[in-house]
């Protein structure tokens, strides 16, 4: 995973609540068994109307997605955060996210930032009014800054230091490879078993 | 102090805790698919890994599958490199695969449950959302995505920071005609898509224990649709009756050993939730929605909201906007929506249950004319016992087409979808935009209801069809 510490690009005001990930990137999209080449699918249906935010060209090489609250919602599929990310976003703000994307996107380097909805507002009034308004969104000082904009955010300490030093979770995990060997040789007989090991 | 049937499930597979690390889970159960697994696939081929516990993982195929010539192959090229990309995932990692054409082949989680593999106290993932079904075993279930499913087939573990706990305790009798579907329905308008998130719902009191196991899993299945991270309720007898015997349960002395933990698995007298909800099942009727995503629904009696009803501006906002979608206006009678579609099926609705339930409203009945009832069992299994009780053929005299088993369209992965404008009555689980096609409308609705729809072209309970049906015989 990329290394995140400190990001600062111009935003896409998303003025929609209960965005889920049908939305994000549509199921026909799924059939594809890579990781890239879905930024084409991002909110396609959404972006056929050349009014839709994303397609206006003032947004063009925007980084950072303000979005309503429940960002994610729905399907589990981690294809959502690639195409995000496939199209160029680096961090997404949100009053709320659905817990299956928001984990998805830390496990790939997309900083999802939760704020209260009264500095969710105030981004987008503010890069409404002008679109080459730029966000700062600063993991070390666990910060949200744009003009006139500060805002403190909480992640969670083990959550932010993998993403500041990008660090691969199953390496980790495999560094307690004794504990999980441990626990493997007491589990009951009863549990089930799919085949005859 | 006590501890909630959901703590007791996570303590008891905890492999390892540290402060300031989430706890390190041991996963007893892998369920995989096509959709979400070639990249999982692909990362351990490139890090030189294999697959841990072979023994704890089980693939099989339903989000692209066709439901109709499954004999031959697969129409569209990019579905069928999806399955042969499983297939062939499976035979060089050795993983356990039921294919399209084999027996034990269906919704991948219907087929969990009915092998007997989802059982009390487990842990359970899938790279699935609606993998939260499972918890109506008492077990923990959750959906992961492709980075997780990685994980655990790399270590058969997950890092995970324990949720909070949250009762939803439904009292009393549920009115006739009143489902687990309505049931839950009514709990995502009450509490909101976002009202679990964070948290582990279980489900709990007399009308919970009085429903059948797949009751269970109709209700647990859309825990994700209120946001939470999984559902659950307790095991009790009716658990381990559904068990007992089934492929992959316990026997014998395992048997016995199982049914004396499981009957640990209850929620202690003194444990305390971080959150309650308490609803009265008495005053729940047929519930279906309007809006476009799962908490945007009401009783079936209702009429279609007024946005400006709303006070939160994001939720009068949100109805506006799915009104319009739908094709709806404020103060419409929800059972003068007349519908195109009927799709019965899915991990939400495709057990032996919801068919008996369907079929018995459609006997002696006719799908209306200029309705399309699709009739998707959720697996093999389940549809070769639907044939066996002659319920196949209950549908077809009625009109209703009898497809093989699948997701279908419940996301239109594969062929069966609504066309741009169509309407559905469907008994799964989501109504998002175009989520059963681009631009289709979907209204989200217990089996018995989807019969009753299919029978009247509108939106419609099994009451409101008290002269329809066709005399026997006849």
């Amino acid at each position: 995973m990329e290394a995140f510490t400190t990001h600062t690009g111009r935003a896409v005001p998303l003025r929609r609540s209960n965005v889920d990930t049908d939305q994000i990137i549509p199921a026909h999209w799924l059939k594809k068994v890579t990781r890239d080449g879905f930024e084409d699918g991002l909110f396609e249906a959404w972006r056929k109307d050349e009014n839709f935010v994303l397609n206006r060209p003032e947004r063009k090489g925007a980084t950072v997605l303000v979005a309503g609250p429940d960002f994610g919602t729905g399907s589990s599929r981690e294809h959502a955060v690639w195409a995000l990310q496939n199209y160029g976003f680096k961090a997404v703000v949100s009053s709320r996210f659905a817990d299956i994307f928001r984990g998805n996107s830390l496990k790939n380097g997309l900083l999802t930032v939760v704020l209260d909805q009264q500095v969710i507002d105030a981004l987008w009034e503010l890069t409404e009014a002008d679109p080459a308004a730029e966000i700062t969104v600063d993991l070390e000082a666990r910060q949200v800054r744009a003009e006139g904009i500060t805002a403190d955010f909480e992640l969670d300490e083990n959550a932010r230091w993998r993403l500041l030093n990008g660090l691969d979770d199953i390496s980790l995990t495999l560094q307690n490879e004794a504990d999980i060997a441990t626990y493997e040789a007491a589990r009951p007989t009863f549990k089930p078993r799919t085949i005859n090991a | 102090m006590g501890r909630t049937l959901a703590e007791k499930v996570w303590d008891d597979h905890v492999v390892r805790r540290a402060e300031g690390e989430p706890d390190l889970l041991f996963i007893d159960l892998h369920l995989l698919h096509e959709v979400t697994s070639p990249q999982a696939f692909d990362g351990l081929r490139q890090a030189g890994r294999r697959v841990r516990r072979l023994d704890l993982t089980i693939a099989t195929e339903d989000h692209n599958t066709p439901t109709l010539d499954i004999d031959k192959p697969i129409a569209d090229p990019v579905s069928r490199a999806q399955l042969e990309t499983l297939r062939k995932n499976c035979a060089e990692f050795g993983v356990r695969l039921h294919p399209l054409g084999d027996v034990e082949q269906g919704v991948v989680h219907v087929v969990g449950p009915q092998l007997g593999l989802t059982q009390p106290g487990t842990t359970v993932v899938c790279g699935d959302s609606h993998t939260s079904t499972h918890g109506a075993f008492g077990a923990l279930a959750f959906g992961i995505g492709t980075s997780q499913v990685e994980h655990v087939l790399a270590t058969q573990t997950l890092p995970m920071a324990r949720p909070k706990t949250m009762a939803i305790t439904i009292d009393g009798e549920l009115p006739d005609g009143v489902t687990a579907k309505d049931l839950i329905l009514a709990i995502i308008a009450r509490i909101g898509t976002g009202g679990g998130q964070g948290y582990i719902l279980e489900y709990r009191g007399s009308a919970i224990e009085k429903l059948s196991m797949e009751a269970r899993m109709t209700i647990c299945n859309m825990s994700i649709e209120a946001g939470a991270r999984a559902g659950m309720i307790a095991p009790d007898q009716t658990t381990f009756d559904y068990l007992k015997g089934r492929d992959h349960a316990p026997q014998g002395e395992d048997w016995d050993a199982a049914v004396a933990y499981w009957k640990t698995l209850r929620t202690d007298d003194d444990a305390v939730f971080d959150a309650e909800v308490v609803i009265d099942a008495a005053e729940l009727a047929p519930f279906v929605t309007w809006g476009t995503n799962p908490g945007q629904g009401a009783p079936l009696s209702a009429n279609v909201p007024d946005p400006a009803s709303y006070e939160d501006a994001s939720e009068r906002n949100a109805a506006e906007k799915a009104l319009e979608y739908m094709g709806l206006t404020a103060g419409q009678p929800l059972r003068e929506i007349n519908v195109d579609t009927v799709f019965v099926g899915s991990c939400t609705n495709g057990r032996i249950e919801d068919l008996r339930n369907a079929a018995a409203v459609l006997e002696g009945r006719k799908v209306a004319d200029g309705v399309r009832m699709l009739v998707v069992p959720g697996s093999v299994r389940v549809a070769l016992q639907a044939v066996d009780e002659g319920l196949d053929k209950v549908f077809t005299a009625a009109g209703a087409e009898w497809r093989h088993a699948g997701c279908s369209m419940c996301l239109g992965m594969n062929p069966d979808q609504l066309a741009p404008g169509e309407r559905s009555a469907s008994t799964s689980n989501r109504n998002f935009e175009g989520r059963q096609g681009k631009g289709g409308r979907t209204h989200l609705v217990s089996p018995q209801v989807a019969a009753a729809t299919a029978v009247l072209g509108h939106l419609a309970s099994p009451a409101d069809l008290s002269d329809a049906r066709t005399p026997a015989g006849v």
